[in-house]
């Protein structure tokens, strides 16, 4: 158990800067996922922790210690790769004890803490065999083995699941929570998958271009994204955004197409005409039948609901999700629930929250 | 593949077998014939079984001119071998210093061992020889051998095949605390396991077949190879016992097919796998 510290930790490679100022604090036990598209450096955050890289400043303190002078694997640092990365000539076995071995181990701990690894992780029958003899979902497991049997105080995973096919990841991951939670080591979980963000974390570290847009849990975030980039990125399909100006003394939003939307939640501030960009998600969208005809584009059924995705009359696509079977008819109408909307200024793309007075 | 014997090809594949293996048989033939024979051109391609004797001859005795074929069998294998693993050791250290560590030159280090591919043994004989010389290495096994080990050919497969070993393995052994020396010795030779037995194969014939350098650095009877024993045994002044070379030929034969066949699975695998 162990919390970690990162301050104001910041990466370039060469002259291109990679990471600007990351900082977070992370408790003991807690399951912290860092969730971004490529090439958002949320790998190479993972590999500044685990002393693969070196920062270009800034600190990383792990139970208020300076990792700065430790090698990797004095760290006390476990990671579990993308591919793996298993001794493909070493057994099972000697894949998990490796480390144990280089650090000194008795035979006789080596063996028990292998074997109660391998216990945990089905693992047992599979312990002479060499990786090419191993399933992706097996490799995976050896590869949290490794892991595990070092008993480190931080686990590190760059995007353990990518490799799987689906349903083996859904499995996966559920168990790595399992895992987690059972032996209550702190973690960092780095992935470009927003479902597993949202099903792994404690929280979440968005990043975006090098900088952490938002850090909050999982729900949070997803009700009340800290900008347009994180309101697009979490959430299938992704959100609406429509462009739209204040009105109405900053209590209301005026569409392009001059609709008018009331805030439930409160005033925005700013003068009448500041320009807004409103967001929606799809599953929020109600069907009115006086409001918005949307001509439909593409239907994709997903059996319990159903994603329409159409033109708005300006010709923007606007996209629905629906429960049940998808609609018959060639268009839909559509409005806006006042109280789902999300308010974002359109210059600077931040969340502008209701309730500033007038 | 459809099951039906491919007919052409099998003649081909016959005829090309045909044409590598009659040199041979007549030279297996002729070391079992009478070597007056031999001399008035009368080669048989039946082999004579009563000659066979021959062979026990030229082990213990050797022929004129040349001593007996034992000891240049252990002075080839033993030149083979050191030239083969010397190559091996230098050649895996410095592409592993080259591909995995990052120090000043280290470009410049590796073109300038790319460079001396294009200088081949026998360009670069009289200075080699020269600083043999200096190093009172004449006449000695280390003379024989030494210069011959550095290999830039080696060198670049063995940076190719390092470059394609997963960083992730070597920033996993990293984590698992595993220092240079043991990350070369643990993950990085056996995963290069299957090159690394291919190149030996190569290497051992190399060796095995060297001439133009042991001819001049060594003129000591006791470090003849057996390659430099074969000339020798074609004499000038005596007259040649055909029997005896052809003899010599055959033993100086088995060493490098018994290599290749030993190790042909790891040969075939090292060179179109790429075992990772």
């Amino acid at each position: 158990m162990a919390s970690l510290v990162l301050k104001d930790l910041s990466k370039s490679f060469g002259n291109v800067a990679v990471l600007h100022g990351i900082d977070l604090t992370m408790q003991s036990g807690e399951m912290l996922v860092i969730v971004g598209a490529s090439g958002c450096g949320k790998s190479t955050l993972l590999r500044l922790v685990a002393g693969l890289e070196a920062p270009t400043s800034g600190r990383i303190l792990l139970d208020e210690r300076d990792m700065a002078p430790l090698d990797p694997a004095e760290r006390d640092i476990a990671m579990v790769f993308q591919n793996y990365a298993l001794y493909p000539h070493m057994t099972v076995f000697d894949n998990m004890a490796y480390g144990l071995r280089i650090r000194g181990l008795a035979r006789g701990d080596i063996k028990a803490r292998v074997e109660s690894a391998a216990d945990m992780l089905g693992l047992l029958p599979l312990l002479g065999r060499k990786p090419r003899q191993l399933s992706g979902g097996q490799r995976q497991r050896v590869a949290m083995g490794r892991a595990i049997v070092r008993q480190p105080k931080l686990f590190l995973f760059d995007e353990p699941l990518s490799n799987l096919d689906a349903k083996l990841r859904v499995q996966m991951r559920a168990e790595i929570r399992r895992l987690q939670r059972r032996m209550g080591v702190t973690s960092l979980y780095v992935t470009h998958d927003q479902v597993e963000a949202m099903t792994l974390g404690d929280r979440l570290l968005v990043l975006h271009q090098g900088r952490g847009v938002q850090l909050a849990t999982p729900m949070e975030v997803f009700d009340r994204p800290a900008n347009t980039y994180v309101a697009g990125f979490i959430g299938a399909p992704s959100m609406n955004m429509l462009p739209a100006t204040l009105s109405h003394g900053g209590t209301a939003a005026v569409t392009s197409l001059g609709a008018v939307i009331p805030f439930a939640d409160g005033r925005r501030p700013g003068e009448d005409g500041r320009r807004l960009i409103l967001g929606i998600r799809p599953e929020h969208v109600a069907l009115d039948p006086a409001g918005v005809v949307l001509q439909i584009d593409l239907v994709e059924p997903l059996g319990s609901e159903t994603v329409v995705i159409g033109r708005l009359p300006d010709g923007d696509l606007f996209s629905v999700k629906l429960p049940g079977a998808s609609p018959s008819a060639e268009t839909i109408g559509v409005s806006i629930p006042p109280d789902a909307l999300h308010v974002f200024d359109a210059e600077t793309g931040l969340r502008l929250p209701g309730g500033s007075a007038p | 593949m459809n099951g039906r014997i491919d007919w052409p090809a099998h003649v081909v594949l016959v005829l090309g077998a045909v044409l590598f293996l009659l040199p041979i048989w007549l030279v297996v033939t002729g070391s079992t014939l009478d070597p007056d024979a031999i001399a008035r051109g009368e080669l048989s391609l039946v082999p004579r079984l009563g000659g066979l004797g021959v062979y026990a001859s030229v082990m213990t005795e050797g022929s004129p001119g040349a001593g007996p074929v034992w000891r240049m069998l252990m002075v080839s294998a033993g030149m083979a071998l050191t030239i083969a693993f010397g190559k091996i050791i230098i050649s895996v250290l410095s592409a592993y210093a080259v591909t995995f560590f990052r120090f000043p030159f280290r470009m410049t280090a590796f073109w300038i061992i790319f460079i001396t591919l294009m200088l081949p043994v026998e360009v670069r004989i009289i200075p080699t020889y020269s600083v043999m010389s200096d190093l009172g290495l004449i006449n000695t096994f280390p003379g024989l051998t030494v210069p011959l080990i550095a290999s830039a050919t080696a060198t670049l497969l063995f940076r190719q095949t390092f470059l394609a070993v997963p960083d992730e393995l070597m920033e996993a052994a990293r984590m698992d605390g595993a220092g240079p020396w043991r990350f070369l010795k643990d993950i990085l030779v056996p995963v290069s396991a299957a090159n690394i037995a291919a190149l030996f194969v190569i290497l051992f014939v190399y060796g095995w077949n060297q001439y133009l350098w042991p001819l001049l650095v060594a003129t000591d009877p006791k470090l003849d190879t057996i390659v430099i024993g074969i000339v020798k045994m074609i004499g000038t002044e005596t007259k040649t016992e055909w029997n005896r070379v052809m003899a010599t030929a055959v033993l100086a034969l088995l060493p490098p097919i018994a290599v290749v066949m030993l190790m042909q699975r790891w040969f075939v695998k090292g060179l179109t796998e790429g075992d990772k």
